[in-house]
This record gives C-alpha cells, structure tokens and sequence, in this order.
C-alpha cells in the first residue's frame, strides 16, 4: 500500500504540476487539495487518466473550519480567542479507483466565506447528486452547474445551515400542536443551551508521565 | 378519444413497502414511472453534528442507531476511525471477536433483508422463517452486550468484554412447560461459542429452505428477473458498493481488497452477479449468507483455542481493570478522566470504510486535538444507491418501484443520519 501511494503521488504531481496546491500523506492516506478555478478539469482527468481511474466518488462532504482548535465553554459558546485563518469552507472528496485499488481524498476550498461557491461535480461523477445537495443544506455551499439544488435532509421551508459551527445544537424553532389554532405551530426553541463536557484541548503528553 | 394526462402520486412516507420514512413523489405515466423524486429526511436527526457536540466515546452509540438493522459494523467503522487517527493497538482476540460478530451481523441483515422484500413482493412465509433465526443471533448479540439490537458493543482498543462462558436459560412460565423449556434450552448448555457454532450447523439447512421458496418460483422470478438492471460502468458511475456494486457483476469487496481486521487470515469467496438485476442482487446476498457461516466458523475455531485481552492498555484511551480501579489512586483518577473529559484524539483527519452488508460505510473523522470530533462525516452505502432509484425505477411499472427499492436494501437510519 504505501508503494502505491508513492507512485501515486508521482503520477498525481506529474499529471498536475502546479495545479496541486499541497499534496500530503499521513496515516496511510493521501490529501490532495487543489483550488476550486481548476477542480472540474483536475476531477476530470482523475476519472479518466489511465493511470489514475478514479472511478467511484464515494463521498463528498462539506466543511466549516471557523472553529478549528476552539474550546467550548459551558453554555456551549466557542472560545476562539484566534480566529481560523484562511478561508472558511471546504469540500472532501473521496476517490476510490477500482482499477488500482487505491483511495484519494482531495479538498477544495471556497474562496468566498460570505457565499461559498464551487463547481459542481455530477459531470464527472453523477453520483455527487445526492451528496451535493446534502452539502448544499447543511453548509450553503452552492454548486455551480447542478441541475436540481434544493434542500435534501431538512424540513420543507427550513431556515440556515445546521451545520454549520455558528448554528446551535438545539436549533433555531421547535414546533408544536396548537389546540386553540388546531395546527402544528413553529415557535422560538425554549431550550437553554448548556454543554455537560465543555470542549478542551490538551497538549500532546498531558498525563503521559 | 380522452385525453390522457400524467399524474403524481405520493408513496409513502407511511408505505408498507417504502421500508422506512420515505416519501417517493412517483410522476407516472399509466402505470409507468416518468420520474421519480424521493424526498428523503423524515428521520434526520443530525448524527453528525450530536457527534461533533459528544466526547469520542459518547458519540459511539449513536452508530447503532444509523443502520439499526446491521449495528456493529456500523460500530465498527467508527472505532477503526478513531483507532487510526490515535494509534491504537487492537489485540488480536478483539480482532477475531469483531470479525465474528460482523459477520453475524451480515446475517442479520441479509436475513430482515429477504423477510422484508419477500413481503413486498408477496411471499409472505420469508418474513416468518427470516424472523425464526434472527432471533437466536439477536440472542448472540444479547449475551455480549446485553442489548439486542443497539449493542453498543465495540469500544475503540477492542471490545467491551470478552464473550460468556454461559448462555442464558429460559426458564418455566405461563406459557411454556419444563418440556418445552428443557427442549428450548438445548443448544444453551455451553458457552456462547457453542451456541453460535449450533447455530452454523443448522443455518444452511435454512438457506435451502429459503432458496426452495424463493429461487426457482416463478412468480418471484416474475418480480426480480430483468427488473432495475444496472450496468457495470453505470453502477461505478452511481458510486454503487457492496451487494449492488457485485450484482453488476464487478468482484469488489473490501474484505478482500482492502482487508481490515483479519479479513485477510480468512477463506471465503465473494459472489458475484452477471445481469445486475434484483434476481441477482438476491442470489449474490443468499450466498453471502453461506459465506459468512464459513467465516464465522473459522472464528469460532480461532476463539476456542486462543484466550487473551480484548482491550488495549493504553489508559488514555480505554477504561482501567475494575479490580485495579477499586485500588490504586492512579487508575482511578484514569477512570474519572476518561468518563468525564473523555479521550484526546491527536489532530488529523482520517477515513476508514468497512464492509457493510449494505455496501461501503465508511466514517470521515477529522478532530483538532479536542476530546470531542470536529466533524464526522458518515458515508451511508443507502444513501448513495437510493440517490440513483430515479434512474433506475425509470420505464418500470409502478410495482417494480417496490422490488427495486426492495432489492436496494434501504434503511432510513443510515440514509437520513
């Protein structure tokens, strides 16, 4: 395995010179990110280079790194005395390739915070579909170029990005059964946030000795 | 001449047949589907974000409740992540316990599998002999966990506990008399091994049963043959895994290609599909079933003859001896860490995928050092090949929509997370 993932690493940075921003293996894995202006062509020849055949995409995901390295205190609010630099989102890829047997993960990340926008995939792979619009609900990432990007695990007529850090736990409305208006009604949650185990960081040897 | 127009009908999400909460938004022609919209999400309880909120520990129990028809490989996926990201060492009897009891699993789903989409397709008796023995495998998963179906019995460095020697007795009731108890008892005696091994003699026999009922019957071979048929390119396309990518005739599986555990100390075969129609998917998945008998039965050996830890010992990441806790300071101190602030798992990010019976699941851990994850991703196999149902229920009738969702093998926990 870690043969293939040298040679890997060589056909990926002679296949894309330039366009590979970082190419890093750790844990017996490879990431590969690359900027979201080259992404469609980059995803391109990985599906169809004879050396690379990454046939199956088998996840794409979002993610919010605003929070990155933050504790937590008890009401569950972030202490981010340093704010995360850099951009804000990003989309995984995981590639299979059946043809070599081998696994890549490959992130891009949105350039614009305020409105994060990349391409879609479902050209090269029309598997992203579903997982698109997944992203698109919990993180608000918008695929340029998908067909149908509407909302896939939330309420009809939700409001905000669940997964987003900033977004809490408990939501934003809670809904009941009115019997005097004889209808289910949205209301404000009533739910006082609070965090049983506050989110702590250690340094690496804490306690080792 | 009237005119004829197309029209919408809702299936679901309280259909029979929708296997869950799935509301299918059918755009039919006559009795032939132009589209179809499944509007998924009914069960979405946000899995991942309540994991990201969890210690690691305390986020292993909401994997049951994913896929809950095949808990601990979902376990499973989810423990190797963490023990990949924090160089975890896995004894080696925790190893051959995980691999049993993944393949009881199998069957367990393959078995609500066959009872479920023999139901929809009208052959009512499956659901009866499926159900029959089930229950001495969710008896298996209770004398390790304790629970029947949310086992919760995988830990990250091993399992919970090493297995029983005994299994536990019925005992006289209302309703049964000693001789009923004393015959039920029988296969009870010794350990759970034993008991599984019972199990593995009879099982086949009722593979053979099940085949008799379903694979030569004309009208289930009217239901399945040439019905949702995937291509093999287009399957890889889909991002098609496990049964469904095998039923389109591509040999893939991760026990063999990229084995975990000690998949690769083990002798089994993989079926493969020629068509990639639902006949297929069902033959490929009644194999499987045998395959996995002869895997656990090389379990049962290996167990029998080699006694040993089934934790690892590094205190950072797994609970101190009961006994040792009682009495030195240290390991008690280690214990209130440990169930309080819970583990640190070192920064990176990690993918680990596992044969599920489903297919690929497989679980994207990042964390940043904190005792809790930044953010899991869980890559449901259901998710994936119920995304492709438009394409392939397309042209069918409206009673093909039932198999091919049928033989899809969808369970909302894992595809709403």
């Amino acid at each position: 395995m870690t043969t293939d993932l040298k040679i890997l690493k060589s056909n990926l940075a002679e296949a894309f010179g330039t366009k590979v921003v970082s190419l890093q293996e750790r844990l017996g894995e490879l990431t590969m990110v690359v900027k979201a202006d080259d992404m469609l062509s980059v995803f391109t020849r990985l599906r169809d280079d004879a050396d690379l055949r990454f046939e199956e995409l088998i996840d794409l995901c979002g993610i919010d790194y605003s929070t990155y390295g933050s504790e937590t205190c008890e009401d569950g609010r972030y202490l981010a005395d340093q704010p995360h630099q850099g951009p804000r989102f990003a989309t995984i890829y995981h590639l299979l390739s059946i043809t070599h047997n081998i696994r890549l993960r490959v992130r891009v990340f949105a350039e614009d915070d305020a409105m994060p926008m990349m391409d879609s995939v479902i050209g090269v792979w029309p598997v992203a579909n579903w997982h698109e619009r997944e992203a698109f609900d919990l993180y608000g990432t918008i695929f340029k170029g998908h067909p149908d990007l509407r909302r896939l695990l939330t309420d009809y007529g939700f409001v905000g990005n669940p997964f987003r850090k900033d977004f809490p736990l408990s939501g934003t409305v809670e809904m009941r059964y009115d019997a005097d208006q004889r209808r289910v009604i949205y209301e404000p949650v009533s739910v006082e946030p609070r965090e049983i185990t506050p989110r702590t960081m250690r340094e690496e040897q804490y306690g080792r000795n | 001449m009237a005119e004829i127009k197309n029209y919408t009908l809702n299936f679901g999400p309280q259909h029979p047949a929708a296997h869950g909460v799935l509301r299918l938004v059918l755009e039919l022609d006559g009795e032939v589907v132009e589209r179809a919209d499944p509007h998924i999400g009914l069960l979405h309880r946000g899995t991942e974000k309540l994991a990201e909120h969890k210690t690691f520990l305390q986020a292993m129990p909401y994997m049951d409740r994913l896929d809950y028809v095949s808990p601990m490989c979902n376990e499973h996926a989810y423990v190797m992540a963490v023990e990949k990201l924090a160089g975890i060492e896995v004894p080696i009897r925790a190893q051959y316990i995980r691999v049993m009891y993944d393949e009881i699993t199998r069957i367990l789903n393959h078995l609500l599998w066959l009872g479920a989409v023999g139901i929809d397709l009208g052959a009512m008796t499956m659901f009866f002999y499926a159900f029959r023995d089930r229950e001495d495998l969710v008896d298996a998963y209770e004398a390790v966990a304790g629970a029947r179906l949310h086992a919760a019995y995988y830990r990250p460095g091993g399992v919970y506990r090493d297995l029983p020697e005994v299994m536990p007795h019925y005992k006289e009731s209302k309703i049964h008399n000693a001789a009923d108890v004393k015959r039920m008892n029988e296969n009870r005696q010794g350990s759970l091994l034993d008991f599984i091994e019972d199990f593995t003699v009879r099982f086949p026999k009722h593979i053979d049963e099940f085949e008799t009922l379903l694979t030569d019957n004309r009208i289930w071979k009217q239901r399945t043959v040439g019905i949702g048929v995937v291509t093999p390119e287009r399957a890889m396309a889909l991002g098609f895994t496990g049964p469904m990518l095998r039923g389109s005739g591509i040999a893939w599986d991760l026990r063999k290609k990229q084995p975990y555990e000690v998949y690769d100390k083990m002798d089994f075969d993989i079926p493969v599909g020629v068509e990639g129609d639902c006949y297929d998917r069902y033959l490929v998945r009644v194999e499987e079933m045998r395959q996995s008998l002869r895997i656990i039965r090389q379990c049962i050996d290996w167990l029998r003859k080699n006694p040993g830890p089934v934790m690892a010992d590094d205190l950072k990441y797994a609970p101190p001896k009961r006994e040792a806790m009682k009495q030195n300071m240290e390991e008690l101190i280690h214990h209130f860490k440990f169930f309080t602030e819970g583990m640190h798992v070192p920064a990176g990010e990690v993918y680990s995928a596992v044969e599920h019976p489903k297919g690929e699941f497989g679980i994207y851990l990042a964390s940043d050092g904190a005792n809790k994850p930044y953010r899991m991703k869980i890559r449901a196999p259901g998710f994936t090949h119920l995304s492709s149902l438009d394409e392939m229920t397309r042209g069918h009738m409206i009673a093909d929509v039932v198999a091919i969702i049928g033989t899809q093998d969808i369970v909302f926990g894992e595809v709403d997370r």
